[in-house]
């Protein structure tokens, strides 16, 4: 029996067919990258090199700045072009560091890319491995890893879960991580473990990768303290909270963090980028993600450097059909439409999906008639037609329940009368919070 | 299009070139980018279309008078929707959605089930007007209204036109009959009076229970006049669509099966109304006649899967709807036994009504995480 969480979700179309037989293909090196310094949760990182500086790839252009900010690296060898404002996914126009690449993809001194042996004899090596790889989580929030993996000293964390449900209909780039790298996932997440020092581990994937499962359970076939749950298929079945019930029956108390019921969840690919930092001493310059859509000719896993221009995957996916109307930065449930603009791959990018018309179709909005889909949709256990009707009415000050909206879009998918909800709770929350600032 | 819109053979030829800024193509909007097929003007025509079997059991009992009556007036709820728009100030384009989204369909069929077949025609346009603008627009149209519609437009005609909202036929003897006919016909087996609902026969009884005798004997009648089975099937008098138990739950298997009702609001709603008139019947089976008649012999049916699910009069959490089924089952009950009027359905579900948003808020669930909801 796969297991799931107690409340809420939705099953839209999953739609990973597109891709999910596809093995993982390199992109070419591309001739020039992008790479913005804000690419985690927090501060965004304070550029160290200037136009003109010769880099080499996994040559630290980035520092962080405090605690919750992570380090940038260049992810190609070459010259700076320019430090500049350049548009980026995440909407607004900032920081980033421009290299030309000389081709050669020269790597910093003490990168192994061979390398595989991890010293577990040593694991107090591998946090400051893993800050100075500038590990973020990769499922698409971008939190410092190294943030998560260093709890307060009066929070006790027993267990570690790790993300391979991809919940996101389209996206198969943590599927295919797991079939194609199962033994570098394995080896990672017990570098993760070891950081932590528990000795309750799980894997959590949707029971629509059976594959994934079998990959997975024979990586840490007799590894001890590690169990590979089936999790049903259910959106948002990769919401941290919602798997920490799904595998562990806890609840996350509202506004508390999932350390706060003693639990750490890391997504698969940051577990892959873990294993390369500490065993190939290799900094997070590539990731792993999935182009697709019907408006793309061919859609593709691909592994990209970050800081790609959007214009050398597209490129590569054989170009996009007359038929584009919307493109998407993430999963069709939580990511982030754009203007068609040549901004760059960054750490957090899960996916980019080109959708057609049909995919895209747009319905007119109804009033709302209190069907109560949205609540039965919601695994927050909220009132989104209520809440998107206080925020309609500016009644802001009303609105303390939005705190817990984790923003996952099930409300929206369920409305029949197509009401923006997200949109609403979003402009909600932040309202809230400044009038809570304001006293 | 006169433009590229897209790199694509160029940008096969080319890879490093960037494509060309096309913004003004693409959507732009929130996530999620998903979304559900199911909408709202779905939804309401599924409701009516499941009102179909029974429209189609009024026209076998009360014959084509039946057609006229639901015609006229669904088509007059969906013209004053349109014109109250219209008189809205809405746009054309919105005032054509709004008359073709279903809803005023459905009030139109629920409003035409509730009226008796004689009804005449000036009596379906005052209904159906009051329908739209006293029971919705003046809220401010799909969505605002607190009653139901259908509910406050039968109300309002039940206390202005009694004569003509009470004067019932018998099930007519052919298609050919119209119900005038078979008015007269009535009073001729009657003894001059018309035919009588089988609960208004019970109200009669309970009138009389002072006399024993007369009591017993009017109790006698209802036993062999409305057999279970007659009432089941809808062989008996009563406004159109409230008769045929058997078509209502047909078409309430459709709303069950797609899932835009479930059995929180009926459930209790029937239950609730046999469980209290089970009680009286158990307590003073000679005043009181058993619950199964209560459950067949009026609008309950109806009122139940039809018209108290009505999704913007009624509330949207689960124990929510519990407390509100029950509400409107006790009221029915207590109507039906000691009020004045023979049914108390509508009157049930507009009480009801108006305690939805209180029930909502006092019945919400539990966040993810708490232990307890906080005091609301």
């Amino acid at each position: 029996m796969a297991r799931t969480f107690k409340r809420g979700g939705v099953h839209p179309p999953e739609e990973k067919q597109l891709t999910e037989r596809k093995p993982i293909e390199t992109l070419p090196l591309p001739k020039r990258v992008v790479i913005p310094m804000a690419q985690c949760l927090g501060a965004p990182a304070e550029p160290t090199v200037k136009p003109k500086d010769a880099v080499k790839t996994g040559q630290r252009i980035g520092e962080p700045k405090g605690f919750v900010s992570t380090p940038v690296h260049a992810s190609v060898s070459g010259v700076v072009k320019k430090v500049d404002l350049f548009p980026t996914a995440a909407g607004a126009r900032s920081l980033c560091v421009e290299i030309e690449s000389d081709g050669k993809d020269e790597w910093v001194e003490g990168v192994d890319l061979a390398g595989g042996d991890v010293d577990f004899a040593k694991p107090d090596a591998f946090l400051p491995a893993l800050t100075d790889a500038g590990l973020v989580g990769m499922g698409g929030a971008a939190f410092p890893t190294h943030v998560k993996l260093k709890p307060p000293k009066d929070v006790k964390v027993d267990t570690l879960i790790l993300n391979g449900a991809e919940c996101e209909p389209y996206l198969t780039a943590d599927h295919r991580l797991m079939v194609e790298h199962a033994a570098e996932i394995a080896t990672g997440l017990q570098i993760l473990a070891a950081v932590l020092g528990v000795e309750r581990t799980f894997v959590g994937i949707e029971d629509n990768k059976p594959d994934a499962v079998a990959a997975m359970r024979k990586a840490l076939a007799g590894v001890l303290g590690v169990e590979v749950v089936v999790c049903r298929t259910r959106y948002p079945q990769g919401a941290e909270k919602q798997l920490i019930q799904s595998i562990t029956n806890r609840e996350v108390p509202p506004g508390k963090l999932p350390m706060h019921v003693g639990c750490v969840v890391q997504n698969v690919g940051t577990a892959f980028a873990a294993f390369e930092a500490v065993a190939r001493r290799k900094p997070l310059v590539e990731r792993v993600l999935t182009v697709s859509g019907r408006a793309i000719r061919e859609p593709k896993n691909l592994r990209v450097r970050v800081g790609t221009p959007l214009g050398d995957i597209v490129a590569f996916c054989g170009g996009t059909t007359d038929g584009l109307r919307k493109l998407i930065f993430g999963g069709p449930m939580m990511g982030k439409a754009l203007r068609y603009e040549d901004v760059p791959v960054v750490k957090s990018t899960s996916g980019i999906l080109f959708f057609d018309r049909q995919e895209a179709a747009t319905v007119e909005e109804f009033s709302c008639i209190r069907c109560g889909r949205c609540l039965e949709a919601c695994p927050q256990g909220l009132v989104p037609c209520d809440l998107g009707d206080l925020a309609e009415h500016g009644l802001y000050d009303k609105l303390a329940d939005a705190m817990d909206c984790v923003e996952c879009g099930s409300c929206q998918y369920a409305c029949p009368a197509r009401r923006l909800l997200v949109h609403l709770l979003r402009l909600g929350k932040s309202e809230f919070r400044r009038l809570q600032k304001k006293g | 299009m006169a433009e590229s819109t897209t790199p694509t053979a160029d940008a096969a030829a080319a890879p490093a070139k960037a494509p060309e800024p096309v913004s003004h193509e693409l959507l732009v909007t929130s996530s999620p980018h998903f979304a559900t097929p199911e909408s709202v003007p779905r939804i309401m025509h599924t409701v009516w279309l499941a009102l179909l079997p029974a429209c189609a059991a009024a026209v076998w009992l009360f014959g084509f008078d039946a057609l006229i009556v639901i015609g006229l007036t669904v088509l007059a709820c969906v013209g004053f929707e349109a014109l109250l728009v219209r008189a809205r100030g809405r746009s054309w384009s919105e005032v054509r959605r709004t008359a073709l989204d279903g809803s005023a369909i459905i009030t139109g069929v629920l409003l035409a089930l509730n009226l008796p077949a004689a009804s005449p025609w000036w009596m379906l346009l005052i209904g159906a007007f009051v329908a739209m603008g006293l029971g919705k627009h003046v809220f401010g149209g799909l969505g605002h209204n607190p009653f139901n519609p259908a509910l406050v437009a039968r109300v309002f005609l039940l206390i202005s036109f009694p004569t003509q909202m009470l004067t019932w036929s018998s099930p007519v003897d052919s298609f050919a009959q119209s119900t005038a006919e078979r008015i007269e016909q009535d009073k001729a087996e009657l003894d001059g009076q018309t035919y009588a609902t089988p609960l208004g026969k019970l109200k009669d009884a309970l009138r009389n229970r002072a006399d024993p005798a007369k009591l017993a004997a009017i109790r006698a009648e209802v036993a062999e006049r409305y057999p279970a089975l007659d009432l089941f099937l809808g062989r008996t008098g009563g406004s159109l669509g409230e008769t045929s138990a058997l078509a209502l739950l047909l078409g309430a298997a459709l709303l069950f099966w797609r899932r835009i009702i479930t059995w929180h609001i009926p459930l209790t709603f029937v239950a609730t109304t046999a469980l209290v008139t089970g009680i009286a019947w158990a307590v003073n089976p000679d005043v009181y006649v058993n619950p199964l008649v209560h459950v067949l012999g009026g609008g309950l049916i109806l009122g139940a899967f039809f018209m108290a699910t009505d999704m913007v009069t009624s509330p949207v959490t689960r124990l929510g709807m519990v407390i509100f089924g029950a509400g409107c089952g006790l009221i029915t009950a207590v109507i039906r036994l000691w009020g004045s009027y023979p049914e108390g359905v509508s009157f049930a579900i507009l009480i009801m009504n108006a305690l939805v948003p209180l029930i909502d808020r006092y019945t919400r669930g539990r966040k993810f995480g708490e232990t307890r909801r906080a005091a609301a």
